[in-house]
């Protein structure tokens, strides 16, 4: 119901929205809470377990009850709070966790059988048979319960990530926050302020305090219009401070569209802002009574209850009555009879308490119960004269307010009880260079917050050596706040504590009885405090109950850790810009586009796109294409983008000695225009990652690593050059983007590769292991002569910008010559047949020795790697090293990973003899062939092995044999 | 014969205006990377100074306008639009063609960057002439500041689609929110 000439938005543009189909009127302003309250729609969800009514309980994040859904199919938002969503014209929002409708929902028979779902009922019932559990008893309680739920559709919504830095950030935008914005600001401080409503001023806005002789709400406008013209103050309504982190780092929730019909444009952004100092003004949430049946719709906090009258000009009901143990909800009293609406009664807990103003006040009374299925419609009351029942159809209940402590526990800092406020108050330096002022640090009067808010700026500016700011208090109110605690109202009916979770006092008086005494067991027994609202509403008064029940005090019974976020962030927001592609930073090679145009599937190598084969018309498998490339490159020539292995530039005058220290074979020796395999190990002995490098000219080589290492052996470079080797003068950088580098391999290699060179090379000029600089149409290229696949093969580097051009120039002349560009599958086929290793071989728990290379570690010199790699252990013939596989049966499967046993033995862990490393189809011996590591795998030549695959259920015998399948000698490639 | 044609990082996707805010990419010719020897960077700075008027730039500085020396790490900086001299106390690695460089322009350039790298970008802090190697998304890159509402991003050359993609994307965001 509308109050003439309430609210801050009486002028609101009519705006037209539904619920659950239904259509209603709203203001321009509105919350969809207040909206609905407008409308006389109390009745608005059903409670997660019991499915009992709910409505709206709060004006603000903490809500527990009024939960709704907004937007359709994959575009749709579950539990989205009535209460912060802002009304725009043609909002459709949905109730939740209700069927057939929110009226007539058949699931409220659970409410029926709450005896036998009380607190921890999943640990005592639906225990047997016990296959029922996963199969049975969950899928229905989880049907059962719950809350909105997605789509399960991938919702192509946009959401961003941004940073933001300041000097001071200022969390909330009440009194108490504004002057402290203030003061930063006129320090000249860069400021952000934040707060999670759309309009900034906090309590201000919602109460009919004066401040410097004006309206409080307007008193707001005129400091946020000043804050908003200086340069130095940032200003982040509806954003929520949602975590605090290390070094003054918070996360922080923008909703950017929620509150707009037009959904192009980012949806929320979840902000991480770093600031020198961090100022916490987030206020106090008001706390309810659990007294009988606490829950009805209609009965709602009594600040709240102001918040719909000031703010909105909404009344949520047509007799008020207000049950308090505090002077401060006397004021839902004043406010409504002043705004014309009846107010039936205050029942006030404390003996002491006197009227403030013309209204049935019942000293020392209680609600003991309430009425009214889908609405409130009368409260029992019980007090010093006596009882009697007052009809009302909103109950303004105030159990005293709780500091929002929230953001100071983050990293581990536990609240401190306060016997004057009776809540707890934040611990000092909870957070490094976080400091509280106003509410949230149990300071409750408007002029105590303003003044708090200036004072713990003006300590702030000192710590950080700005001079003071020149900042007035403005005049308020400033009256006590006089509480007396009430905690719980005995009598018959559920006295609820959590809505959110349907927590009731006795639920938590049985977790104390069935002994989990301790706070956190009492919360996960019971789950108070979990879900979306975090136990705002709940958790002191529930810890208030354990403390009684368990026979200690509230401060000895502690609190549950608070940890992030304070209200929900979506995982959309935190995950912004990465769905799909968006993952990952893509690496696309010159040849990319001609790659994908000729049909290539591309596989993902690190961050790198690479081609796994080039279909032709015909072929059906990728098994097909694989098997015509290496045929094709083995019998005429083939060209390969092999861009995206590393490469480095290394110079200097100690760069030799650099390569001997990195290398665990030697690289001084090595003469200018000439290659050289290298083997690196780790520092543990282990082989790190292998390659080649050419010396380019005096103190000057190029070293390439593999694809997936190249990131590691760079790291790795740095780190022996500057911590390890700091005495050797040498300077390296990545020059991987810099060259597009393309194998061409196959015994008419040279011929392609003369028709595109400026000078023709031959066997004499470029033997095999040669490099150095060529011209391609006046383009200087680097041309090493190096093998991969076996074959007579050379690889060509141009500057990245020509890259495209020459590998479409020598796929088309390799095309010409019946050859063509080839992918990884029949890079990695050829390089099997020839017995090459890659990172399935050099996994990291390998040793040269394991590899057939323990000759290479060079005991001339010292090297990363040479010491540890001597130790026993690892030089031990027992050890599994690389044998090659062929088979016996013809059609006899090899499939890698598979485990490798003797015959007749178990297959079973302790009798492995080795696994699979590399497995294929060789096209050119026709049969599977692999490699693997086989225990004292060199001195079994010839033996018989089975190999065991229970994954995939193969079991085959195959023959040990040399890794080297084809041309042992390495004729091919020096030919 | 054949004739090589080259093909700059961006071709195809740049240039750009998405609401406040130019995209273009910037194609230097020429880019050296100058690593000075041990004791030599006094030097290489004063050979570079002599032969193109810019010195080896400070860390997190970028010097010079028609040769710009940018500062990229600890003792390197890349030497940009110009022949690099012949400098013996220093390695010089040509990487002309090894980063994709676009130029940001407008008055939204700050809010667009914060959307992408946690540099801290205020006029306070981070002034013409200053340089600094950060993240831009997942991405490792560069970032110069060249005027106001002007910057450089610089990244790996592979992934200069990734970039564009990125810095297109903030850019559309913060449109979309010009016109809430």
């Amino acid at each position: 119901m509308r109050v003439q000439g309430k609210g801050l938005n009486a002028n609101g543009a009519p705006l037209t929205f539904t619920f659950d189909g239904q259509e209603y009127q709203g203001r321009e302003g509105d919350t969809l809470a207040a909206a609905l309250l407008a409308n006389g729609q109390r009745l608005v969800g059903r409670s997660f377990k019991y499915h009992r009514p709910r409505g709206i309980l709060s004006a603000g994040s903490e809500e527990p009850n009024a939960l709704v859904t907004l937007g359709e199919a994959a575009k749709q938002d579950p539990n989205i709070r009535a209460t912060t969503q802002e009304l725009f014209d043609g909002l459709e929002a949905r109730s939740q966790n209700a069927w057939p409708s929110l009226k007539n929902d058949v699931m409220a028979v659970n409410d029926l059988m709450s005896p036998f779902l009380s607190a921890g009922f999943y640990y005592k019932t639906f225990m047997w048979p016990k296959a029922f559990w996963e199969k049975v008893y969950e899928p229905i309680i989880r049907r059962a319960a719950g809350l909105g739920a997605l789509s399960g559709e991938t919702n192509d919504d946009t959401y961003e990530k941004a940073f933001a830095h300041c000097d001071v950030l200022v969390i909330g935008a009440g009194p108490a926050g504004i002057m402290a914005a203030l003061t930063a600001a006129r320090a000249g401080l860069d400021v952000i302020l934040a707060d999670e409503d759309s309009r900034m001023g906090g309590r201000l806005l919602a109460e009919t305090y004066d401040v410097d002789g004006q309206a409080g709400a307007d008193w707001a406008t005129q400091q946020i219009a000043e804050l908003n013209a200086m340069e130095n103050v940032r200003l982040m309504p509806r954003t929520t401070v949602a975590g605090a982190y290390d070094q003054g780092t918070y996360a922080a929730l923008e909703r950017v569209g929620h509150h707009r019909a037009d959904r192009t444009g980012p949806r929320e952004c979840f902000w991480r802002i770093v600031s020198k100092r961090s100022i916490l003004c987030a206020g106090a949430l008001e706390r309810p009574i659990a007294f009988p049946n606490n829950d009805r719709p209609g009965i709602m906090t009594a600040g709240a209850v102001r918040s719909y009258l000031n703010r909105w000009g909404v009344a949520p009901g047509q007799a008020v009555t207000v049950f308090a143990n505090n002077d401060d909800a006397h004021r839902t009293a004043l406010d409504f009879i002043d705004a014309g609406v009846t107010v039936a009664g205050v029942i006030d807990s404390r003996d002491s308490a006197h009227a403030l103003g013309d209204y049935p006040l019942f000293k020392g009374g209680q609600v003991i119960a309430t009425k009214g299925r889908h609405g409130l419609t009368s409260i029992t009351v019980e007090h010093s004269g006596g009882t009697e029942e007052i009809a009302t159809d909103c109950l303004a209940m105030s159990g005293g307010w709780n500091p929002t402590v929230h953001l100071t526990c983050h990293m581990n800092g536990r609240p401190t009880w306060s016997d004057n406020i009776f809540s707890f108050v934040p611990t000092e330096g909870s957070v490094p260079n976080m400091s509280v002022a106003g509410a949230a640090n149990g300071v409750f009067s408007t002029l105590g917050c303003l003044q708090d808010g200036i004072d713990t700026t003006q300590r702030v500016l000192v710590d950080l050596g700005v001079d003071a700011a020149d900042v007035e208090t403005p005049s308020a109110e400033d009256a006590p706040y006089r509480i007396e605690p009430l905690w719980q109202v005995e009598g018959k009916g559920r006295k609820w504590l959590d809505f959110q979770n349907d927590v009731t006092v006795k639920d938590i008086r049985l977790a104390a009885l069935e002994n989990f005494r301790s706070v956190e067991h009492m919360k996960r027994y019971t789950t108070q405090g979990m879900a979306t609202d975090q136990g705002k509403n709940s958790n002191v008064a529930a810890l208030a109950v354990l403390a009684d029940a368990t026979g200690r005090g509230i401060p000895e019974t502690g609190t549950t850790t608070f940890r992030p976020p304070y209200s929900p962030v979506a995982i959309a927001a935190m995950g912004a810009g990465s769905q799909g592609h968006g993952f990952a930073p893509e690496r696309l090679m010159t040849s990319h586009h001609a790659t994908t145009s000729r049909g290539a599937p591309m596989i993902e190598a690190g961050l790198w796109y690479r081609p796994s084969y080039f279909p032709r018309s015909g072929e059906e498998t990728w098994l097909d294409s694989c098997n015509r490339e290496v045929t094709m490159v083995r019998g005429a020539v083939g060209v390969c983008d092999v861009s995206t292995l590393g490469k480095i530039d290394i110079q200097g005058p100690d760069a030799a000695a650099f390569l001997d220290f990195v290398y665990c074979n030697t690289f001084s020796t090595l003469k200018e225009k000439r290659v050289r395999y290298g083997l690196m190990l780790r520092e543990d002995g282990h082989v790190m990652d292998d390659g080649t490098t050419a010396c380019l000219g005096p103190n000057h080589y190029v070293m390439t690593t593999t694809t997936a290492a190249a990131g590691q052996v760079m790291r790795h470079l740095d780190w022996v050059s500057q911590a390890l080797r700091p005495d050797l003068d040498v300077r390296f950088a990545s020059v991987t983007e810099q060259w597009a580098q393309f194998a061409v391999a196959g015994p008419k290699s040279r011929d392609l590769l003369n028709t595109i060179f400026d000078d023709e090379i031959d066997n004499d000029s470029w033997p095999f292991m040669a490099c150095g600089t060529v011209g391609i149409s006046g383009v200087q290229g680097r041309l090493f002569r190096i093998s991969f696949s076996g074959e007579h093969a050379y690889e060509i580097a141009v500057p990245a910008r020509y890259g495209a051009s020459l590998f479409g120039q020598l796929t088309a002349q390799a095309e010409a010559m019946g050859g063509g560009a080839y992918g990884m599958e029949a890079l990695n086929v050829m390089r099997i047949e020839k017995g090459f290793i890659t990172h399935a071989e050099i996994h990291g728990r390998t040793t040269a020795f394991d590899i057939g290379f323990d000759r290479m570690v060079s005991q001339k010199k010292d090297c990363i790697g040479n010491a540890p790699s001597r130790r026993e252990g690892l030089l031990d013939p027992q050890r599994e090293q690389l044998v090659g596989l062929k088979p016996i049966e013809a059609d006899g499967k090899l499939t890698s990973g598979a485990h490798l046993f003797v015959e007749g033995a178990d297959a079973v862990r302790l009798n492995s003899q080795g696994y699979v490393t590399s497995v294929c189809y060789s096209p050119t011996l026709g049969h599977d062939l692999g490699l693997a590591f086989l225990k004292d795998g060199p001195n079994r030549y010839g033996e018989h092995v089975i190999l065991v695959d229970h994954l995939r259920d193969v079991r085959t015998l195959y023959e040990v044999c040399h890794p080297v399948f084809l041309d042992p000698e390495g004729e091919l490639a020096r030919g | 014969m054949v004739k090589l044609i080259a093909k700059s990082p961006c071709m195809g996707l740049l240039p750009k205006t998405i609401g406040a805010v130019d995209l273009t990419e910037v194609e230097p010719a020429l880019i050296t990377l100058i690593a000075p020897f041990a004791g030599q960077t006094k030097a290489v700075s004063a050979a570079l100074k002599d032969a193109l008027g810019v010195s080896f730039p400070a860390p997190n500085r970028a010097v010079g306008t028609g040769a710009r020396a940018v500062w990229v790490g600890m003792g390197q900086a890349l030497l940009m639009g110009a022949n690099c001299p012949d400098l013996k106390g220093a390695a010089c690695i040509d990487q002309s063609d090894a980063w994709a460089i676009v130029r940001i322009d407008g008055v939204d350039t700050s809010a667009v960057l914060a959307r992408l790298t946690p540099l801290d970008v205020r006029d306070s802090q981070f002034k013409r002439g200053h340089t600094a190697r950060t993240l831009v998304g997942h991405m490792t890159a560069s970032i110069t500041r060249l005027g106001v509402h002007s910057f450089e991003v610089m990244v790996m050359r592979s992934m200069a689609g990734t970039l564009v993609h990125e810095l297109e994307q903030a850019a559309e965001n913060m449109a979309a929110r010009a016109t809430a």
